[in-house]
């Protein structure tokens, strides 16, 4: 895809700023030995309720979702920022959003324990967060600027001259 | 692409490494921004646990005895709170299992069987029971037999003998112990027989029913020699002797002012227990469930209800303030207080019953310069927490325990302006089962952690605080150790409770005097 400029530069920010958040989330659950997620899926509602807390329920799943949630968030990040397995990592943040939002949606008479840190109906910051990887899904950029251009180079230089 | 195109000109090769390389910088950036922030974070913890001196580990437990001699016990009343000690004791109605295991079933989250099955093997036998209602009699007997924790679906042979006194029961020569969970008027006089017969004795809270009763039942108890332990589970609760601890270290400062509370608002909570279709004088033995207390004519209210008169307990007083008098007994060794004043009235519950149901008590410690508030209601649930009040910090406590700076200590004045301390949030939280306490709890954790929503754990196991009571009683039978709420601690207890309700009935002040060990 061929971008101008500034339409490269701020597609490549926004990348970067979520990767940042990604990677930070994920870094900081991984040197607190305590943390887990199992407060947050108690505290889910909505129809996807009951999932979210049989993943809680069971010792040995909540360790494997907590898991997969610490180093993908780390793994995502990286990806993200340094335009790595670009758009597996964005796919990746796109289901882990995904989840995140549906476990906890803003929706009118759900009450949570956690209190918001802002107000928010039916639309949040993990909502949003979601579409703008969707748009960098559309509008990649790992190729232009990132380790992609040299894992699929010959792959882009095929493709570029096929 | 460019670079591509002209292989052989490192200008576009340079071009092209750079822009591989975009993300970098960003990287570096993030690094420098996270070790910097773990570098504060380390700092502040650092200043702040050394200042503070406390850690997160859990309350050490001495390991138990050996477990080589069976336990025989019997169990004299068992109405709710019996049922749910021989269940704690090991041996649960089969009804419940099948409950639970039903529950658990359409509900992978209940870990109630699952808990119940790991809760620890005792090897105690329950040989004797006692009661004088034919219903109860007899569940107890099929649950005496449930060994294997087992639902309605096992083939479950009674194991216990039924005694239709309970000196009978004493008299037994396969009865090494037993819990005692009749109406409190009851348990003076059968601890006082069961020490004489040379049996062990759990027995519920209130200890006594009558002040009266106190001096003899602690005497012969002594002199017995026997393994007493009365029924403040709350002794086992991890965050009290954390509590203990942080008063130890001066971490709240002088302390003044204790608040606990009880708010229930609900017809159980306010002792309108259920009345069994089918129970009467046909199958209830009225005439032993009244002794000498009482000359009333038979009523199941009565029955089933007991605690709302004066002639089978103390209400409020023996009920609930005994818990929440022991929890900071436990933490802060009170002892009897100089003097108690209450007030309350029936205000919600006006169906004939004779205690309160809303109730204030203050006691007054003016050698430990404290006051001991104690504040009840059965109308409303609004929930007030224990909290200790100091000149630097004040703790609450619940399953956790929660330590906030005062904005006007003198200790933590300097912490406060430096940044190190803020009074808005926990000086310091634990949790337990956590591994870890840190000046930088986030405020998710430390907010889900108040609302009880991470469990209570005891080495990675959710327990049930009955069955550690009961559990350090039958290890002291074997050790010959003292249990923690001992005879000494049931004293300090009985006293406190019956001059609260001596100031409540006979509308005065009510003094305590150490020389004479006499209240006045």
């Amino acid at each position: 895809m061929q971008y101008s400029k500034w339409q490269l530069r701020i597609l490549v920010f926004l990348r970067v700023l979520i990767g940042w958040h990604f990677l930070y989330e994920g870094m900081v659950k991984v040197v607190d030995p305590d943390w887990s997620s199992i407060g947050y899926l108690l505290d889910s509602k909505w129809i996807f309720a009951g999932f979210f807390e049989s993943l809680a329920a069971n010792p040995g799943v909540l360790a494997v979702v907590d898991f997969l949630n610490v180093w993908g968030l780390i793994l995502i990040g990286l990806g993200l920022i340094l335009g790595c397995f670009t758009r597996i990592a964005t796919l990746g943040g796109i289901l882990l959003l995904a989840f995140y939002y549906l476990s906890h949606p803003p929706f009118l008479n759900l009450e949570y324990v956690l209190p918001g840190e802002g107000s928010y109906l039916i639309v949040n910051k993990t909502l949003i967060e979601l579409v703008a990887l969707w748009l960098l899904f559309l509008f990649p950029t790992g190729i232009q600027a990132g380790l992609d251009r040299f894992i699929f180079r010959r792959k882009n230089s095929q493709d570029s001259t096929g | 692409m460019e670079g591509e195109k002209n292989p052989l000109t490192g200008k576009i090769d340079r071009r092209n490494m750079l822009r591989g390389l975009a993300g970098i910088p960003f990287l570096g950036a993030f690094a420098i921004a996270w070790w910097r922030k773990r570098r504060k974070d380390h700092f502040l913890k650092n200043v702040f646990l050394g200042e503070l001196d406390l850690d997160a580990s859990a309350p050490h437990f001495p390991p138990s005895p050996p477990k080589n001699r069976t336990v025989r016990l019997g169990i004299i009343g068992i109405g709710i709170r019996g049922t749910q000690l021989m269940q704690a004791a090991g041996f649960a109605d089969p009804e419940l299992i099948q409950h639970w295991k039903d529950f658990a079933a359409t509900h992978p989250e209940d870990k109630r069987y699952e808990d119940y099955l790991a809760q620890e093997d005792l090897n105690v036998e329950l040989n004797g029971i006692c009661d004088v209602y034919d219903v109860r009699a007899e569940r107890a007997l099929r649950t005496s037999g449930n060994l294997k924790r087992e639902g309605l679906d096992a083939n479950i042979i009674p194991h216990a003998k039924r005694y239709r006194t309970y000196r009978e029961l004493l008299d037994a020569t396969d009865i090494d112990a037993v819990i005692i969970a009749t109406p409190d008027c009851w348990h003076a006089s059968m601890a006082i027989d069961a020490a004489r017969a040379g049996k062990h004795v759990y027995v519920e809270k209130g200890m006594t029913r009558l002040l009266e009763e106190v001096p003899d039942m602690v005497a012969t108890i002594k002199e017995s020699g026997i393994c007493f332990q009365l029924g403040h589970q709350g002794r086992q609760t991890e965050s009290y002797m954390k509590a203990r601890e942080a008063v130890e270290k001066d971490i709240l400062g002088k302390i003044n002012l204790i608040e606990v509370c009880t708010n229930r608002n609900s017809p159980d909570g306010a002792w309108l227990y259920n009345i069994d279709e089918g129970a009467g004088p046909g199958n209830i033995d009225w005439a032993q469930f009244n002794g000498p207390f009482s000359d009333h004519p038979f009523s199941l209210e009565r029955f089933f209800r007991w605690r709302c008169w004066w002639d089978y307990g103390t209400g409020l007083s023996g009920d609930l303030f005994t818990h929440e008098y022991d929890a900071m007994n436990q933490i802060l060794s009170l002892g009897i207080p100089h003097s108690v004043v209450s007030s309350g009235g029936i205000y919600y519950f006006k169906d004939g019953r004779e205690v309160p149901d809303v109730w204030q008590v203050s006691c007054e410690y003016p050698e430990r310069d404290l006051t001991l508030l104690y504040s009840a209601t059965l109308a409303s649930s609004r929930d007030r927490g224990k909290v200790i009040m100091g000149h630097d910090a004040n703790m609450e406590i619940g399953n956790n325990l929660t330590v906030w700076a005062d904005r006007d200590s003198t200790r933590y004045a300097e912490m406060i302006e430096q940044g190190i301390v803020d009074p808005g949030r926990p000086l310091y939280t634990y949790v337990p089962g956590k591994k870890n306490v840190d000046a930088v709890t986030s405020a998710t954790e430390a907010y889900f952690a108040g609302r009880g929503l991470l469990y209570t754990y005891r080495e990675g196991r959710r327990v049930d605080t009955t069955h550690l009571h009961i559990k350090e009683w039958i290890d002291c039978i074997r050790s010959g150790q003292q249990p923690s709420c001992n005879i000494d601690r049931g004293f300090e207890e009985a006293i406190t409770a019956h001059m609260a309700t001596i100031s409540y009935r006979e509308n005065r002040k009510v003094f305590w005097d150490p020389n004479g060990r006499k209240v006045i």
